[in-house]
């Protein structure tokens, strides 16, 4: 990019050298303009799987079968889970990264840029595979986004559709990852050492190497699904020498890290936002570095917790349930840091702050829970139960999506231009969270009381606490058009935000004006 | 009206705990449970207790001057160590009732358990009731899951084939399956083993009390996942050996002479039943299917044609699709229902599979 001529002045309109309208955003390989399409993108697949989130909870309002066969209900189950893990927080936080990596560190734009390029432009493909699958003979997978087989060796070509959409998001992701993995260790202003980068530049670098370790793991998985398919292999086959409890090890091996390539940019997110709102520098900066890295470490040896019941020798039930609650050290630091940051501080409570603070109070409960199940004899009651569904409901709704907002909300002044609508804002926060835990508390309740997950209809004995439940989805549904409506307002217009409309606010990227320019930090700024 | 709501709630049974354990090891994880909810919920009061304390007084708006500090290493330190003495008190007991959760050894009777789907089979292979037989199906009213009769009480928790057991003995389940992995998960047992096509696992129960004890399938295991319960009858040993026996006497008298020869009337009544209880979900009554997934029997190229590749497809299953192996079924079911498929709809092939066609198949 920097090989524009023109030179040095490039505050202004770039239109001449760009195409402009839709191939504008085809050729772009401007980290802001990729940011951007990461996001709508994003917000786009979030509200595809939400609408089967709805399907889902419809089916469950009341006993019997209602809106949909059990079939369908499966495939929307899979679905769900796979769109908004691959197509909705994945992309939102590689976007986030994509926008305010390069802002916050002083470079100019992403190491690669036309990778970046590509590495977006692979995720619309991926998306029409899946959701056309719905239409596909045989329907959609139906096996739950885990793709347990045999169960998978059984479906029709769907389930092929969703094999090769999962190897093309796990492309776009590892190459988004190489992107930023190179971006912040080549690309850093000088005088920004590691320990200097802001902590949201930190949690994606860790996730980052995550990301390029466990995708290639669930690229193998799902390929040797395929070959068990069709090609005669018998990798999950006992018939033919295989183990189906072995695909289980294998995508938990990816699975877990998952967890928290979703979870760790979330909590990045929060560590910028609070000490901003706190007026007040994030407490244990060194300890937070150490913590999200010990975290991410850990997140490689603890897999077969999701694995209790497959019958393990029972060496390897405690071994994983201690490893499992060592975790609860690193994350206790975190939320003590968060807390100790907000101590003292002074605090006020725009809306980037409330989804920070419902961010910590939530996701903290989901880690309680997450507690809970790490325990061998309790989960093999709560395995597969609604227990589970609430649980990661609450550390990747309430943890990795109120993260995602309080980060939208925090920097769209910086996107924008404009200040968003605080009053809308907060409407935002107040129907998300109390639609939020309607949805998803009593979900505790049903699976200790036995129901389990993955069903299209229940016994009698669980009929209250599903309807309840079936109501907060929908209101927290419509919620998110809220999110939707301050978006479009704070495009279009609203108060001009100065270049750090936030006074507590630290760090490069409130150096530059907002909006953004096109071009920021082609003379990389001196960090003292 | 508060009354009003109260007794509302509690005819609803809203439970808001596990279910009423009725083993001993059942019992510890519900206090293991509890014990564990109860600290937790401690731990967030505190800290939640400081975070809201700091929001209601370090407010901007009460015009707080923000501190400034921002690391103290003897705090840190001082919450890295605590809660790892905290984690050390929880993971002492969960050892232990894992410990004793895996004790398999010294069963008075052993059960193995396969799953179909959509059922369960039971095999009871040692002790009291050794060479009982039989499978254990849903038994709802399709009606009622269609919301065209009323729900009854034990809507989706009941099945025709309940699993009996004596009290207080000590009941080892093998758990296996057929087609994909299923799990067996009763919660007042505190019971939840998965089945795994092609090994076998085991657990383990001692039912302190008689009643009857409703679960389900916990693992993911196809369109009809929700509809494959588990329900275990825990009876005195008095009545346990008059079940044995009445279930032994029943079984030799439905046992089938494998060199019969069958007509198609004898034949096609038969294998109705056993098309309802195994095929009909997914090829449906009237052998339309829910076709792409599940093709049509009616007119089938399959079942018009030679018998032969009729008799594979039920003994080894369609791989890659959902059509399992029936290999476990008897001879003469499998005769019959064959036998039934080829007369019924619009299919008059007139034709008869005989229990020996089979048997003769499977060699």
């Amino acid at each position: 990019m920097a090989a524009i001529p023109g030179g040095a002045d490039h505050s202004h309109d770039h239109a001449h050298d760009h195409p402009s309208g839709f191939m504008r955003w085809v050729t772009t390989t401007n980290h802001k303009d990729i940011g951007s399409m990461y996001l709508w993108f994003s917000f786009a697949m979030f509200i595809v799987g939400g609408i089967m989130a709805l399907v889902i909870r419809a089916e469950l309002f009341q006993p019997g079968l209602q809106v949909v066969d059990p079939d369908r209900f499966n495939q929307m189950t899979t679905l769900h889970g796979l769109i908004m893990v691959f197509g909705a927080i994945m992309p939102a936080f590689v976007g986030f990264a994509n926008w305010m990596i390069p802002l916050m560190i002083g470079a100019s734009d992403m190491a690669f840029a036309r990778m970046n390029n590509w590495s977006f432009w692979l995720l619309p493909p991926a998306a029409i595979l899946l959701t056309s699958s719905l239409l596909v003979p045989g329907g959609a997978a139906a096996s739950g986004w885990t793709l347990y087989p045999p169960l998978t060796v059984q479906m029709g070509i769907g389930m092929d559709m969703a094999i090769f959409a999962v190897h093309i998001l796990g492309i776009s992701s590892i190459m988004g990852s190489i992107n930023i993995v190179t971006t912040i260790l080549n690309m850093r202003a000088p005088g920004m050492t590691l320990m200097k980068m802001p902590l949201f530049c930190w949690t994606w670098l860790i996730t980052a190497y995550l990301v390029i370790a466990v995708m290639p793991v669930l690229a193998g998985a799902v390929t040797m699904i395929l070959t068990d398919r069709h090609f005669g292999t018998s990798f999950f086959n006992a018939a033919g020498g295989g183990d189906p409890v072995l695909y289980q090890h294998i995508f938990w091996f990816f699975g877990h890290p998952e967890v928290y390539i979703i979870a760790i940019p979330a909590f990045g997110v929060v560590s910028q936002v609070i000490p901003a709102f706190s007026r007040k520098p994030l407490f244990g900066y060194a300890s937070m570095v150490y913590a999200t890295s010990s975290i991410a470490i850990l997140s490689f040896i603890v897999w077969a917790h999701h694995m209790y019941t497959v019958g393990m020798p029972v060496a390897g039930q405690l071994y994983f349930m201690f490893a499992t609650m060592l975790i609860a050290i690193p994350t206790g630091v975190k939320v003590f840091n968060w807390v100790a940051t907000m101590w003292r501080g002074s605090l006020s409570f725009e809306t980037p702050m409330l989804f920070s603070i419902g961010f910590l109070f939530l996701f903290t409960l989901g880690g309680f829970s997450g507690l809970v199940l790490s325990m061998t004899a309790v989960d093999v009651q709560l395995h597969d139960s609604y227990y589970v569904v609430a649980h990661f409901h609450y550390v990747m709704v309430a943890g990795a999506l109120f993260s995602a907002y309080a980060g939208a909300y925090y920097w769209l002044p910086k996107w924008t231009g404009h200040m968003y609508d605080e009053k809308l804002g907060k409407l935002h926060f107040w129907l998300s969270l109390i639609f939020f835990n309607m949805t998803f508390f009593v979900q505790h309740f049903l699976g200790l009381a036995g129901m389990p997950r993955r069903i299209p209809d229940y016994s009698l004995q669980f009929a209250e606490f599903n309807k309840i439940s079936s109501i907060g989805a929908f209101g927290f549904g419509l919620s998110q058009l809220v999110f939707l409506v301050v978006v479009l307002k704070c495009l279009k217009g609203g108060e001009k935000a100065s270049a750090k409309p936030w006074d507590g606010a630290e760090g490069l990227e409130w150096t530059v004006p907002s909006p953004a320019p096109h071009h920021t930090f082609e003379v990389p700024p001196v960090v003292k | 009206m508060g009354l009003f709501l109260l007794a509302g709630l509690a005819q609803a049974e809203m439970r808001l705990n596990l279910q009423e354990p009725i083993t001993e090891l059942g019992h510890k994880v519900y206090d293991l449970h509890l014990l564990m909810t109860i600290v937790c919920g401690v731990i967030f009061v505190a800290v939640f207790g400081v975070m809201f304390w700091s929001v209601f007084v370090h407010r901007k708006s009460a015009g707080y001057k923000a501190a400034t500090f921002h690391e103290s290493t003897t705090v840190e330190i001082l919450w890295t160590i605590v809660p790892v003495f905290i984690l050390l008190g929880m993971a002492w007991p969960a050892t232990k009732t894992i410990l004793a959760m895996r004790d398999t050894s010294n069963p008075d009777i052993t059960i193995k358990a396969t799953g179909y789907q959509w059922k369960w089979g039971y095999d009871y292979l040692k002790g009291a009731g050794e060479g009982i037989s039989f499978t254990s199906s849903l038994s709802t009213p399709q009606p009622q899951i269609r919301n065209e009769a009323e729900k009854t009480v034990d809507y989706l928790l009941e099945v025709d084939n309940e699993l009996v057991v004596p009290v207080g003995k000590k009941v080892r389940i093998l758990t296996t399956a057929n087609d994909v992995i299923h799990a067996w998960w009763v919660p007042a047992l505190a019971v939840k083993q998965d089945a795994v096509p092609g090994f076998i696992r085991d657990t383990w129960f001692r039912a302190e009390k008689t009643g009857t004890f409703r679960g389900q399938c916990a693992e993911l295991c196809g369109k009809d996942h929700g509809y494959m319960p588990i329900v275990v009858k825990v009876v005195t040993e008095e009545e346990y050996a008059a079940w044995t026996e009445k279930k032994k006497a029943e079984q030799a008298a439905a046992a089938d002479d494998p060199n019969k020869m069958y007509t198609v009337e004898e034949l096609a009544p038969r294998g109705e039943k056993v098309f309802a209880a195994n095929c009909a979900a997914c090829h449906q009554a009237n052998g339309q299917g829910l076709p792409p997934a599940f093709p049509a029997l009616d007119g089938s190229k399959v079942v018009l044609g030679p018998q032969d590749g009729q008799i594979g497809v039920l003994l080894h299953g369609r791989q890659g699709t959902a059509m399992a192996s029936f290999k476990h079924m008897s001879d003469t079911d499998l005769a019959a229902v064959i036998t039934y498929t080829r007369n019924s709809w619009s299919n008059k092939t007139g034709e008869v599979i005989q229990p020996s066609d089979i048997k003769m198949a499977r060699e």
